[in-house]
């Protein structure tokens, strides 16, 4: 259980006023990253994020899945982490939200890193980060590999163009070669990868290898350079079928674009050297002790069924998975009151609600004046009264919170609608508020069984995963505080307190 | 009420489970409406719990009050050879030119191809007539591409501007176009309440708005209950927690003094509305965002038990229920 007494009394936990600010904001945060503890991930090993990225051997994480599971805020979480752990490192993301982007300062797309500020660097790291543009990165290898006119013939060509802007696979081509890239020129201890918004995780391994093979394939030669033919005899079949084929073809695509084609792949083979053994290169990088992948899901089938073919995947391919990354998980600090039970209880209180009525006015809300006086008489349950007199008691702490905090949190209400208490809560009673609560705290608890059920079902599957989870904040991600959270969440597991 | 019907949507966020309940919804009153997914995923067959769906139109749900709704997975190599086969009269050639790899070849470089073949297929469904004149389907509703790529699937004609400039991919390509941006034609947008797809959703329909293709309407997927309202935050946040927990404990949850079971639940009760609020203001914040863009809105709740058929016809009378009918 993670209700300690500490916390309880924690005046600052945030349900004053104090939480409208961005600071308190991160308070109430914490508050549901710390309740996430409460059910723990049955039978599955805990995934030591820590060890992970201060490892000095670590060179490459990888983070996979399917698309909205976090895997870009995951990646720049881990890269943060490291950094402000004294790593110097670059995140390579490829499609962060707009408002996570800006608060690192790449909001544009821009295909070299930028040196990210803000950041606790009294470990002496450094965070860089960039946004892939798959286009930009297509050209500049075009660049690298031909003189300055046969390149400029390359970028020049249409097919070469619609191939750069978005063709299928492109996007994990380039990301790939990206990597290869950034890699290459060692300047980094670590490189954090994210991947491109797919609805399959496989595909960051497989759309390079496809790609690369339909750019190197038979047909497209055959196609494109027939000529090259010629006196083969045993191509006479096929020859036959290629006249129909690039007659029909050339009828359906007109000439010129067949032509533009095989100009291109021309042009690309003399100063390339072919995709495939390209993708093949960047493919091995992911094989080579230093790289780690860390597959991300949200506790819901889809995710977690995609999160296993991924990882049989790469146990297949030979590629070190460090572990799971679990996000957006829910969490309750009262599980010891079932859903069952809570929506038992706030029947009660509606029932007990219509005999009070009945019986005269209800009780309201807002000082504990007014509550004292309307307070519904004890049921059955006998109900001792707290000591009013102690001052660590809630209802003292609640009356110096709400002193401190009228100002501010309720700025907008006027003091006649205040005294007003039927109109300004449209009469709301606290047991309509406590029915509320127990109706709110049943569907979180349901919530709770459907996710440790898929969770379950997945740790049955796949005992040897570790697995780290990560609380569902109440918000978006979209600053370096949310990104520091998440990466506390992401380490606490392994921290020896959370074994409580 | 468009009789083309075209989904789209963010990745994940529901297009082709509200494609499916818009068809069943649009099956009212023994209509007929056609379902048709165009990215060969079998999600369709999956969401029906049917078996993969070949390239044939079938009948998989029946609507209350006697519609049906049948369900077609277009195929684009399989049409492009439907038409080579019309056009060329290739007879067995066009087998040999799919075992070659060359349908499959010309529908990889040439993606603008690939997509008049299935609007066309589509927009064929549309307008196809049985014999005393009347249209085969009321309604075809399109599980279409995601946001990001719907205008450059539905702007088919610049898409084969470049490609041969007679003949019948040509022609094909202006009648799709006829359809597509008349009123017969509706784009949908489904959307969750989150940062992310609703500003997907904002791009997307200035796209598709530039492109002159008819929007139609915004349908919030995943709503999450309204369990608290505003004057129970309010009060959430004013209320002695003494007073809570003894409300606690008189629903028979234990004893409210300091220490005991119900007055241990306030706090974490309490950061449980937190939390929801916080959600709340987002979502609000969002819905804001979504009331701007101007398109009709609708919402549709999160089953929490997950989606099943039963799940599908609930969602498809919410939707008949908020007039997207
Ligand atoms: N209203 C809803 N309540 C509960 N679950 C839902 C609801 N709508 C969709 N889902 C679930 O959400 C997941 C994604 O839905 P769906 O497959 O329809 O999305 P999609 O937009 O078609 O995804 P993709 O982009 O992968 O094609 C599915 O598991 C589906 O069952
Ligand atoms: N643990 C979390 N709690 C709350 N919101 C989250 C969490 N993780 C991710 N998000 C939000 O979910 C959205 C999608 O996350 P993102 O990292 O972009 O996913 P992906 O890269 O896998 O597509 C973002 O708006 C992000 O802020
Ligand atoms: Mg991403
Ligand atoms: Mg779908």
């Amino acid at each position: 259980m993670s209700q300690d007494p500490a916390r309880a009394n924690d005046s600052a936990r945030g349900r004053g006023p104090a939480r409208a600010s961005e600071a308190a904001r991160t308070t109430g945060t914490a508050g549901s990253v710390d309740t996430a503890r409460a059910i723990d991930t049955a039978s599955s090993a805990v995934l030591g994020v820590d060890a992970l990225i201060d490892d000095p051997g670590t060179r490459i994480v990888v983070c996979c899945g399917s698309g909205g599971v976090g895997k870009t805020t995951t990646a720049a979480a881990l890269g943060l982490r490291a950094a402000e752990r004294g790593r110097k490192v670059v995140v390579l993301t490829i499609d962060p939200a707009r408002r996570l982007a800006q608060s690192m300062g790449i909001d544009a797309l821009d295909n070299t890193p930028r040196r990210v500020k803000g950041i606790d660097d009294s470990a002496s790291g450094e965070l860089h980060a960039m946004m892939l543009d798959m286009k930009r990165t297509f050209d500049e290898i075009v660049e690298a590999h031909a003189d300055r006119e046969r390149a400029a013939t390359i970028l020049n060509n249409p097919f070469y163009q619609s191939l750069s802007a978005g063709f299928a696979g492109t996007q994990e081509y380039m990301a790939m070669e990206k990597l290869g890239q950034l890699r290459a020129r060692d300047e980094w201890d670590l490189i954090v990868v994210d991947t491109p918004p797919s609805r399959s995780a496989l595909d960051f391994l497989d759309a390079p290898k496809r790609l690369g093979s339909f750019l190197d394939g038979k047909l497209i030669r055959l196609l494109t350079a027939p000529a090259k033919l010629g006196g083969r005899a045993g191509m006479k079949f096929l020859n036959v079928g290629m006249s129909m084929m690039t007659g029909t073809l050339g009828k359906l695509l007109g000439g010129q674009l067949l032509k533009d084609v095989q100009t291109f792949v021309a042009a690309m083979d003399t100063t390339f050297g072919g995709f495939r053994t390209r993708a093949d290169a960047t493919y091995k990088l992911l094989q080579a002790p230093g790289t780690a992948f860390l597959v991300v899901a949200a506790p819901e089938r889809d995710a977690l069924r995609e999160a296993a073919y991924f990882v049989e995947r790469l146990a297949a391919e030979e590629m070190p998975l460090a572990g799971l990354v679990l996000n957006r998980v829910h969490g309750s600090g009262a599980t010891q009151l079932s859903a069952e039970r809570a929506l038992a209880a706030a029947e009660n209180l509606a029932e007990a609600r219509i005999v009070d009525q009945v019986g005269g006015k209800a009780g309201l809300r807002n000082s504990p004046d007014t509550y004292g006086s309307s307070e519904p008489p004890a049921t059955e349950t006998a109900v001792p009264e707290a000591p009013s007199s102690d001052a660590g008691s809630p209802a003292a702490d609640r009356t110096s919170a709400d002193g401190a905090g009228t100002d501010d949190d309720r700025g907008t209400a006027d003091p006649s609608a205040e005294a007003d208490d039927d109109r300004s809560t449209e009469g709301r009673t606290v047991e309509q508020l406590t029915a509320g609560l127990l109706r709110l705290h049943a569907e979180r608890m349901q919530l709770l069984s459907r996710e440790q059920r898929t969770r379950d079902r997945f740790a049955a599957l796949h005992p040897e995963v570790a697995v780290a989870e990560v609380a569902a904040l109440p918000g978006d991600v979209h600053d370096l505080a949310g990104l520091r959270h998440i990466g506390d969440r992401l380490a606490a597991d392994s921290s020896p307190t959370a074994a409580s | 009420m468009s009789r083309l019907q075209v989904v789209s949507g963010k990745g994940g966020t529901g297009k082709t489970t509200v494609a499916a309940a818009l068809a069943l919804a649009l099956a009212t009153e023994g209509k007929r409406a056609l379902l048709v997914e165009v990215e060969g995923r079998q999600g369709i067959a999956q969401l029906f719990e049917t078996q993969a769906l070949p390239y044939e139109e079938r009948k998989i749900a029946v609507a209350p009050g006697g519609g049906e709704v049948y369900a077609l997975a277009i195929d684009p190599e399989l049409a492009l050879l439907d038409y080579l086969q019309m056009f060329y009269k290739l007879g067995g050639a066009g087998r040999a030119l799919k075992k070659l790899g060359a349908i499959d070849f010309a529908t990889t470089i040439a993606p603008g191809l690939r997509d008049v073949l299935l609007t066309g297929k589509a927009c064929e469904a549309v307008r196809r007539k049985d014999k005393r004149g009347r249209f085969a389907y009321d309604y075809v509703v399109m599980d279409a591409p995601p946001t990001g790529r719907i205008t450059r699937f539905l702007n088919v004609n610049d898409e084969v501007a470049g490609l041969a400039k007679i003949g019948p991919i040509h022609n094909q390509a202006q009648a799709v176009m006829r359809v597509l941006k008349s009123p017969e034609t509706a784009v949908h947008l489904v959307t969750l309440l989150e940062e992310m797809p609703v500003q997907e959703t904002a791009d997307g329909l200035a796209e598709l708005r530039a492109a002159r293709l008819p929007v139609g309407r915004t349908i919030v997927n995943m709503v999450r209950p309204a369990i608290l309202d505003e004057a129970d935050l309010e009060l959430a946040r004013e209320a002695p927690r003494t007073a809570v927990a003894k409300s606690l404990s008189a629903a028979g949850l234990g004893g409210a003094r300091r220490g005991g079971v119900a007055e241990r639940l306030v706090e974490p009760l309490l950061t449980q509305a937190d939390e929801y609020a916080e959600r709340y203001a987002l979502e609000r914040e969002q819905r804001t965002v979504l009331q701007g863009l101007g398109l009709p809105l609708h919402e549709l709740p999160l089953l929490a038990e997950g989606m099943d058929l039963a799940g599908l016809y609930e969602l498809a009378k919410e939707l008949r229920q908020q007039g997207i009918s």
